[in-house]
């Protein structure tokens, strides 16, 4: 029988961090993700791992990639401006093919903004954030229970594409307490399967260089395409991710993540209530993008709404997985504002009212 | 027929990019003689910097990696913790170590991590055409101070092994030159030491080498020898500035 407990989203992400086999931690604070190094410091020793709070975002996410390098299963979080700090790693991380675990506890911006929960660090999640040409794959958790569960996906498509992987969850999914079932058998480190890349000592073997330079004409390029074929067109084939929710009949579709579909959900809801056929998809993979199952919606719904706490960021996705066969339509809440059933419902209604 | 002088094991056999009369080559080697020397080659992960020492992955003889600029001791923390098995060493010039990564290596230093770095001291960004250094004197000359380093604006040189001995965790610090024989075999022996107190599991040990640059200083290898003896040498002294293995003695 799992276990069924009450835990706080930041609570249960660190949970899910060390079931999946993460026994390497190092962050620096920001609020509004403090349990999780707190927790983290006190539950990584007592699993057997190292937790290091470090002086910088700086130097989490370059402590991540030399543990990563060696073969451990490691995992650092932030909010928004540490996650900015950490995009130099990150890229240097994916120009490397190494797999880490970053979670970012989304808060309001631009700037120090405001730690509030936020959707506004979609585009710099998506787009792979730092310099050069690159992807992470972003999964977008709504609940604490997907915040214990993500973890495992995440390693396990981390691993196989040899990719950084973002949990891009907010202050509101964080902080909330709700039940959790801790649904599977916590993993042993010691049975991740070596890797022929891990830099352990070149005892009986030739030596191995970890790096994302190669200054020789062509070589570059020639790198790039080979992670763009081997990897990412894979990913974007395989790995699309997301619920429908009364799509079959929906004639106006809300298209949403994270809280916003928790909370477009709600207004799915009222407006079946009041006769409105809406439906929801809630995309849980941001990168890759679900854009098979959206393309397909648009041939035959007249409007989706995207709803964003955001100035709209995803909306553009939308946009272009749908070519400009159905009206997009938006309601947003950037600066840490949350919207609320109600007035996401009351969007929902002035749409369906205007195609009478 | 016996080889009585050779590359260490500890090199790979590339050839190495370094411009003439560069200390690079000489702290390589030394090294790389070390690496063999200790028996820890097939245990080492190296961290290699970026400036002209870039390329250091493709010449030490073990498991490297390639960071971003500066981030060499907080990837070294990553790795010794994840491999405490593993001997961790990173290589840094001083940009890379004492502006940029400014913030890591002094962390790197008060947590007393069991890491080896050595670091060298040229006192010019040379990779990237001779600009100012974090330790260019005061007065010297480098494409971004062509009338000399101007203290009223461009400040004073970081002292590292100063800067690094002001604080409790450290282990062992010591400053050395390669400028002449002499000079060589303390280098080679604080080097060594450095990679000892890490096998014997005493902490963070840094070896700051001052290292000729004639082509960033824009003056001939002899000429670089004697200035390093009569110039850099006198603001940078040589010596050990903090070793906790005799102050327990």
């Amino acid at each position: 029988m799992a276990e069924k407990t009450l835990l706080k989203g930041n609570h249960a992400l660190v949970e899910g961090v060390i079931y999946a086999g993460c026994r390497f931690f190092a962050g620096y604070p920001i609020t509004p993700q403090n349990e999780i190094p707190e927790y983290m410091s006190v539950r990584m020793p007592a699993a057997g791992g190292v937790f290091i709070q470090t002086e910088s975002e700086l130097a989490a996410i370059n402590m991540l990639f030399g543990a990563a390098a060696t073969g451990a299963r490691v995992m650092t979080s932030s909010s928004s401006p540490g996650i900015s700090l950490m995009q130099e790693g990150l890229s240097y991380i994916s120009g490397a093919d190494i797999p880490v675990l970053v979670t970012n506890v989304v808060r309001g911006g631009p700037g120090l903004g405001n730690i509030a929960p936020s959707q506004a660090d979609y585009y710099q999640a998506t787009r792979g954030g730092g310099h050069g040409d690159y992807f992470t794959i972003v999964l977008a958790p709504d609940s604490a229970q997907e915040l214990f569960e993500f973890p495992k996906l995440a390693y396990s498509l981390a691993e196989k594409y040899r990719i950084p992987v973002m949990l891009l969850a907010d202050g509101l999914l964080g902080q909330m307490m709700e039940p959790v079932e801790l649904n599977y058998e916590p993993i042993d480190p010691k049975s991740i399967p070596v890797q022929d890349w891990w830099l352990t000592g070149c005892q009986g073997r030739e030596r191995r260089v970890v790096r994302s330079y190669d200054l020789g004409p062509g070589k570059l390029e020639e790198w790039n395409w080979r992670r763009w074929n081997e990897t990412y067109v894979p990913i974007m084939k395989n790995e699309q991710r997301y619920q429908a929710l009364q799509c079959d009949d929906a004639e106006i579709v809300l298209v949403a993540y994270g809280t916003s579909a928790r909370i477009g959900g709600a207004a799915v809801r009222i407006a079946r209530d009041q006769g409105i056929k809406a439906g929801l998809i809630r995309l849980i993979s941001l990168w890759p993008f679900p854009k098979n199952i959206l393309a397909e919606l648009a041939k035959k719904v007249g409007d989706m709404l995207v709803v964003e706490m955001s100035m709209g960021q995803m909306i553009d996705d939308v946009k272009l997985a749908t070519e400009g066969k159905t009206k997009v339509h938006f309601h947003g809440r950037p600066g840490g504002g949350i919207p609320t059933p109600n007035e996401v419902y009351e969007k929902i209604r002035s749409i369906a009212g205007g195609k009478k | 027929m016996k080889l009585l002088f050779g590359r260490p094991k500890g090199l790979t056999p590339t050839n190495q990019r370094y411009c003439p009369g560069c200390g690079h080559g000489v702290v390589h080697r030394i090294v790389g003689d070390v690496l063999v020397n200790l028996n820890i080659r097939e245990k080492t992960l190296g961290i290699a910097p970026v400036g002209c020492s870039v390329f250091a992955d493709e010449y030490f003889n073990c498991d490297m990696i390639q960071p971003p600029h500066g981030r060499g001791p907080a990837v070294a923390t990553g790795m010794k913790r994840a491999r405490p098995e593993c001997v961790v060493f990173s290589y840094q010039g001083d940009g890379d170590l004492a502006a940029i990564g400014t913030a890591e290596i002094v962390h790197a230093a008060a947590r007393n991590e069991n890491i080896t770095v050595i670091f060298i001291n040229n006192a010019i960004f040379g990779m990237t055409g001779g600009q100012l250094a974090p330790t260019t004197l005061p007065g010297m000359r480098s494409t971004t101070s062509v009338k000399g380093r101007d203290v009223t604006k461009q400040g004073y040189p970081i002292k590292v092994c100063e800067l690094l001995a002001g604080l409790d965790g450290p282990y062992y610090l010591e400053r050395v030159s390669v400028h002449s024989p002499k000079q060589i075999l303390r280098a080679e022996k604080a080097i060594k030491t450095a990679f000892q107190n890490q096998i014997d599991n005493k902490g963070f040990s840094l070896v700051e080498v001052l290292s000729l640059c004639p082509t960033g200083w824009g003056m001939t290898p002899v000429d670089s020898k004697k200035w390093m003896e009569d110039v850099m040498s006198k603001y940078f002294p040589p010596g050990e500035y903090r070793n906790k293995g005799k102050e327990a003695k």
